[in-house]
């Protein structure tokens, strides 16, 4: 984790915070899981807002602000702003943060309808309409994905900005982790559909290595044929409600999974 | 610092203005929870602490005290604690969520029956195997479908890495900086560094345990309605028998030195309800049975126990009908469950001095540890036991019915139940987490304890009750999953 000189700008400790919004706080338990490097890493950066785990908060403004979670109230919608006002920089992580999550599931509902399923008293409810990653909402340095984040990515990031470098951080898709962890090809040996081809890279491929499809927990790859992808599952005998239901999970409003429905009846 | 003196007069002007009538609820904490978090303390008269906490100078008029905590650190979500006195007694006392509602249940209708364990288990990512189980349970009740033998095994095996990380990251990195009076395990390690590391290493050895079954250790997944994708071969299991057994001397020697802390005196009569198998342990499966002789099966829940709306809360507070409270987590099942600990274990609990029945809640971070080393050396058998199964899960095809799963998460009893249509979709979904289930009784032990310490400054008072709430680890992300309350604006 970088060198002396490097870790210190001006001669202080760089400060971490660890925001949260909509989630399930599993990715900001990946930063507490890295058992071998945290003790470290709380040596090389100030951990000044991290509720999860400290009462102690000290005052901003943050060198690294790692924000969890998806704006789904008004409340948050303010919070956020003032998040990113008090941050050098802005590094978003997981599926909720980076395409607004599980709970954007409600983004292809008639809300009103939704909400009259779920509440006695719907006018009561203060919710907004869609769940929203936090890069519609202000500007984020970098993105995270995954649900959860990798917390070796996690590492790379925060130890590339305390050295001034780029995280190498992938975005091809998890087909070459996949080849590179020796596995065959489950859809193509198997015939079991796997969203793989299609998904960014960073879980190591782990689905395919337990003889289970990708079921896309890191959102879209870089240039994904979705029309593809959708056309090869329905050789395999998957019909059009099951293929939305794949696309519809952690990832359903990422950019370019959202349009789906569409996709699949063109 | 303005805007922080702006909250707090808004906040002022609110209680002078109702009595605890119909408050802005679950959006009281958030207005402090602003910009670069420290606007709380910037209204802090004592600005010299470094806390959220904020203990109200008296109110010189009334000798009305106001305790309060505005963002509740070291649980997981979002929570809020407040606390009024007034001439020395406790007249109000609030648990406050505001995390977010995500509306699951909602959601889950119009969804396969299979996706239910993938999906659920975002609800939280703390305890991700206790949903995956309990949802699985609730749907192979559903297809009338029993998984037995080496799948059921590895069901417990992975769970008790569950319990292992889980107890291990509260025990340590959450709960004990309480009791050696620091504000996190990362301050803490400076002087006990030793302590944090064997944390870690206990807590290591729970998550690998998980990531070696299902691949990772948060959202793992290879568990599937049925049993697993692939079961994993012995020898990958057995190479864990090393860090298991270290782990086991670990959790030992720490409990010898936890039994020294120093515990606050405080016990309460509960109600403690957990399941209870025929001859384990309870982890999967087994009847709903409570201290006060509730004896059901899991399909009764609901006719038992009722969940209300709190105004001031994100989620909902579980009691048992015509009784109140109760209590579900480690002390709960210690407690109703002690005859099936394995002796070594029983005898560690003497040893360190560990009463059974236990009802002091400072003392459940000694039975967390004693619950860390039995799913330890539990692990440690099953491993032993293994054999690589066949088929690594039972094909389940779904029937119309209705699906009831129940299994003791680390923190508690979670009850999932699902409405299946004939195609296999789900029609109607419940999740009772075992938060919602104590909060009630955590609002009663900081009624009890406020009242209690009186005396004590408010810094001191305030950091106590935040103790005794972190006494039941609560999972706030859990607790607001499915929400049904609301919130009155006026």
């Amino acid at each position: 984790m970088g060198s002396n000189s490097s870790r210190r700008r001006n001669g202080r400790i760089p400060k971490l915070a660890v925001w949260k919004f909509a989630s399930c706080d599993g990715c900001q338990l990946s930063l507490l899981d890295l058992e071998d490097e945290l003790l470290e890493l709380a040596d090389r950066v100030e951990v000044a807002y991290f509720l999860e785990a400290s009462r102690a908060v000290i005052k901003g403004p943050y060198d690294i602000s790692l924000v969890e979670g998806s704006i789904t109230t008004p409340d948050d919608a303010n919070r956020i702003k003032k998040v990113r006002s008090v941050s050098r920089y802005l590094i978003s992580i997981g599926a909720c943060a980076t395409a607004g999550g599980i709970q954007a599931l409600r983004n292809f509902k008639d809300v009103k309808e939704f909400a009259s399923i779920v509440y006695a008293k719907p006018e009561y409810i203060t919710t907004l309409e869609r769940s929203t990653p936090i890069s519609e909402h202000v500007k984020v340095d970098l993105e995270l994905h995954g649900c959860p984040v990798n917390k070796y990515h996690l590492l790379e990031a925060i130890s590339s900005l305390l050295n001034g470098k780029r995280p190498n951080i992938p975005s091809y898709s998890v087909c070459m982790e996949c080849k590179r962890a020796g596995n065959v090809c489950i859809m193509v040996a198997d015939g079991i559909p796997c969203m793989g081809p299609v998904t960014r890279a960073g879980c190591n491929a782990i689905c395919p290595s337990y003889r289970r499809g990708c079921y896309s927990c890191f959102g879209p790859s870089e240039s994904a044929n979705i029309a593809s992808l959708s056309k090869r599952f329905m050789e395999l005998g998957v019909d059009k409600g099951s293929i939305v239901r794949m696309f519809r999970m952690f990832n359903a409003y990422a950019q370019q999974f959202k349009e789906i429905e569409r996709l699949v009846s063109i | 610092m303005k805007e922080g003196d702006l909250y707090k007069r808004r906040e002022e002007k609110r209680e002078e203005k109702e009595e605890g009538k119909v408050r802005e609820g679950a959006n009281e904490g958030k207005d402090y929870d602003v910009g670069d978090g420290s606007n709380s303390n910037s209204s802090n008269s004592n600005s010299n602490s470094n806390s959220n906490s904020k203990a109200d100078a008296y109110d010189d008029r009334s000798k009305v005290r106001r305790l309060k905590v505005d963002y509740l650190a070291r649980v997981e979500g979002e929570g809020a604690m407040y606390i009024r006195i007034v001439d020395g007694k406790v007249r109000d006392v609030k648990l406050k969520i505001y995390e977010p509602p995500r509306f699951f249940e909602a959601f889950l209708i119009g969804r396969r029956f299979s996706e239910a364990p993938d999906i659920t288990a975002r609800i939280c990512g703390i305890c991700p195997v206790a949903y995956q189980m309990s949802s699985s349970y609730a749907m192979e009740y559903a297809a009338r479908v029993r998984v037995e033998g080496m799948i059921r095994l590895l069901r417990r095996l992975i769970y008790c890495g569950e319990w292992i990380e889980s107890h291990a990251l509260h025990l340590f990195m959450l709960h004990l900086p309480d009791f050696l009076g620091y504000d996190s395990a990362i301050a803490m390690a400076r002087d006990h560094g030793d302590i944090v590391r064997q944390g870690l290493k206990v807590k290591k050895v729970g998550n690998r345990l998980i990531s070696l079954i299902a691949g990772r250790e948060v959202h793992p997944i290879n568990v599937r309605v049925g049993g697993f994708y692939r079961a994993v071969k012995e020898d990958e299991l057995y190479a864990m028998l090393d860090e298991l057994e270290d782990a086991r001397d670990v959790m030992i020697s720490m409990l010898r030195w936890l039994s020294k802390l120093n515990f606050p005196e405080f016990e309460r009569e509960y109600e403690f309800v957990s399941l209870r198998h025929e001859d384990e342990y309870p982890i999967l499966e087994g009847r709903i049975v409570s201290s006060k002789g509730l004896d059901i099966e899991v399909e009764e829940f609901e006719d038992h126990i009722v969940e209300e709306q709190i105004e001031y809360s994100n989620a909902l507070h579980a009691r048992l009908k015509g009784r109140g409270s109760y209590i579900v987590g480690p002390m709960a099942r210690y407690n109703l469950n002690y005859d099936r600990l394995n002796p070594m274990v029983k005898s560690i609990t003497r040893e360190v001095g560990l009463e059974h029945p236990c009802s002091n809640p400072f003392k459940s971070i000694l039975v967390r540890g004693v619950e860390i080393l039995y799913a330890i050396v539990e692990a440690i058998t099953l491993i032993k036991r293994y054999k690589m199964p066949s088929e690594s899960f039972i094909d389940v095809s779904p029937r119309s019915a209705v699906g009831y799963g129940c299994t003791e998460a680390p923190r508690g009893i979670l009850y999932h139940r699902y409405s299946i249509d004939g195609d296999g979709i789900i029609t109607d979904a419940k999740i009772v987490p075992p938060t919602s289930q104590n909060q009630k009784s955590i609002e009663e032990d900081l009624y009890h304890l406020a009242g209690r310490y009186a005396n004590l400054p408010d810094d001191e008072l305030v950091w106590r009750c935040e103790q005794a709430i972190r006494n039941y680890d609560p999972c706030i992300s859990c607790a607001t999953h499915f929400l049904k309350a609301k919130i009155e604006r006026l």
